[in-house]
């Protein structure tokens, strides 16, 4: 699912006056209800991710027998101290769960930092070096985008041996082409504009022009991008840890913890539900904070 | 026209030696290929693989025998079943077709008219309704989804199976699982396609004419918001084959997909590499297939 496919290139605004320009950015920005609703909880997942050991009721590996499918509290007469329930040997779910919120925040955030460091390069040149470097690197976003991702990374990971670092990396590298192509479209369009124009008159080098003069006027596109890209690469995640190539350790995961769920659908429903419910607020909560910058960021859309 | 399908058909070639190079790297990115296929055979064992299978070769030399091998079809016996891996793949091919052609005509029989009316009706309950459910299909998790329809309808309710691939009512759930993957993309690019022509002067010069509001929402403006759709629901295709692999696991749906997950774990590279390779191959001829449609379907392009 690719929300950002669609994200048309934002054009350029070389010389608007920054404070002014943010906070009418700012302002367009609060005016939207859902996306300070998205704001908030993705505060709270960020919180519960960066607090977790303190704020988890209970020890996320702790197993007891004798605890074993403890209904949530509210299906259990409000009796019991597992306020999501337990799971087949007896862990805490909301704690598990809010353990598991911080590999999906830090793999969401480092594979975009990677794939946004690669695809950003790799668009600049493009679209700057034009000819053959261009033809080049076309064709390797013409490569990459033959496999569906999830593919590629289930592959590759499993072929590195799974691992946290394993699975940023990988999720980094098979994601980058986005950005390639719409840093592109972008400079495309800035270098017929007149500030690029006038600053290659005045002798300015190419790594210069490129850095000073082009990339920042994608900045705003980047970012964009950036908070759907997480959206999207958490879901990758927990789609591996589903397939079993997860960060493979033992720590939770929601992808991992569906998974296991899942054998035991029929008789606890609430263990496969309340990881994919996790996921789904965090990411819902993402992409509506991402469609609300994109529209505050974009000056024809007013 | 000539000239265009020509250079199109030079840039599949291209494109294709780099998906056989990626395929190629599967097996080669660890930089031991033999620990990855026996990773608890002594030293001496993997020592004598390593040469009766030329991992010593160097590595320009064994992808050139891998792009011999792969034009003849050979992707080397799978561990597990031990036969050629090649046919085992493709004999799963036609259940993956199916799905995904299932998903894929779903879509668009929802995408469809829910984003034509969406458009006409801009701002209306219903159209923020199909937005909510947009952002809602796009936040999750397809697996996900697919269980909880599981606990709807075959655990709670009992009225379709769990999984299997047997009767038609075994299509259903895994259908309409990936479906819910694809709807909320194309429904947005109907609905944004619509809104762009709907307003032009064409699109109100037949109104003007007297022309049926529903004859000029089918014969004016969705000709033209076909465009875009052709070229999204080709990419899409690639994004479909991806949710496939998840939607096939969760409903043990006997396909491509499974097959690939189950090689994976098994550690079954003759057959991961197969599998990537095909379901590569499927998406470029497709996206071919797409770009050529569209060079016939948009008369600027078919003229020049």
């Amino acid at each position: 699912m690719s929300v950002g496919t669609l994200a048309p290139p934002l054009p350029a605004r070389a010389g608007a006056e920054p404070t002014v320009e943010r906070s009418r950015i700012w302002r367009k920005f609060v005016r939207n209800p859902a996306a300070i609703a998205g704001a908030a909880v993705l505060l709270l997942v960020v919180g519960a991710a960066v607090f977790a050991p303190w704020v988890a009721p209970h020890d996320p590996a702790r197993q007891s027998l004798i605890r074993r499918f403890t209904p949530p509290v509210w299906a259990d007469a409000g009796k019991s101290a597992h306020v999501l329930g337990t799971d087949q040997v007896g862990r805490d779910i909301l704690s598990r769960i809010i353990h598991g919120a911080r590999v999906s925040l830090i793999v969401g955030i480092a594979a975009v930092v990677v794939s946004l460091t690669v695809g950003v390069t790799l668009g600049l040149l493009s679209g700057f070096l034009h000819g053959r470097v261009d033809t080049v690197i076309m064709t390797i976003v013409d490569v990459q985008l033959s496999f569906p991702q999830l593919l590629l990374a289930l592959a590759f990971v499993a072929a590195l041996g799974p691992s946290l670092v394993t699975i940023i990396v990988v999720l980094g590298l098979t994601g980058w082409e986005r950005y390639t192509r719409v840093v592109r479209a972008e400079v495309l369009a800035l270098r017929e504009k007149e500030f690029v124009e006038a600053a290659r008159a005045m002798g300015v080098s190419t790594p210069r022009m490129i850095l000073r003069h082009l990339l920042p006027n994608t900045f705003s596109s980047i970012i964009v991008l950036s908070t759907l890209q997480v959206a999207q690469a958490i879901l990758q995640e927990a789609a591996l840890s589903f397939l079993g190539v997860g960060t493979g350790s033992a720590y939770p995961t929601w992808g991992q913890m569906i998974s296991l769920g899942r054998d035991f659908v029929s008789v606890a429903w609430w263990l496969p539900t309340f990881p994919g419910l996790a996921i789904l607020v965090t990411v819902l909560a993402i992409n509506l904070v991402g469609d609300r910058l994109r529209d505050a960021l974009d000056p024809r859309v007013q | 026209m000539l000239t265009l399908f020509v250079r199109r058909v030079v840039r599949l070639v291209v494109v294709l030696v780099g998906v056989t190079l990626v395929t190629f790297a599967i097996l080669h990115v660890s930089g031991d290929p033999v620990a990855l296929m026996m990773p608890e055979a002594p030293e001496a064992d993997r020592a004598v693989l390593r040469v009766s299978m030329g991992f010593n070769d160097p590595l320009a030399v064994q992808f050139g025998r891998f792009v011999g091998n792969i034009a003849r079809g050979d992707f080397g016996n799978s561990f597990f079943h031990r036969e050629p891996a090649l046919p085992l793949v493709l004999a799963r091919m036609p259940t993956t077709l199916l799905l995904t052609g299932l998903a894929m005509g779903l879509s668009l029989l929802l995408a469809i008219p829910i984003g034509i009316l969406s458009a006409i009706r801009r701002n209306s309950a219903f159209d923020h309704g199909a937005t909510l459910v947009v952002f809602l299909g796009t936040s999750m998790p397809v697996f996900w989804t697919g269980i909880m329809l599981i606990l709807l309808f075959a655990v709670q309710l009992r009225v379709l199976p769990v999984s299997g691939w047997e009767s038609w009512a075994a299509l259903v759930l895994p259908g309409f699982t990936l479906a819910t993957f694809s709807t909320p993309l194309l429904l947005r690019i109907v609905r944004s396609s619509m809104l762009e022509v709907i307003n032009l002067d064409y699109v109100r010069t037949a109104r003007a004419k007297g022309v049926s509001e529903w004859f000029v929402i089918c014969r004016h403006a969705l000709i033209n918001a076909a465009l875009p759709l052709v070229t999204v629901a080709g990419l899409q295709f690639g994004l479909l084959l991806g949710g496939a692999i998840i939607t096939e696991t969760v409903f043990a749906v006997p396909g491509l997909g499974r097959l690939i997950v189950g090689a994976i774990r098994q550690l079954d590279f003759p057959i991961v590499q197969a599998g990537v390779f095909v379901i590569a191959l499927m998406v470029v001829l497709v996206n071919f297939a797409v770009d050529m449609l569209y060079v016939y379907l948009n008369p600027q392009i078919r003229v020049r």
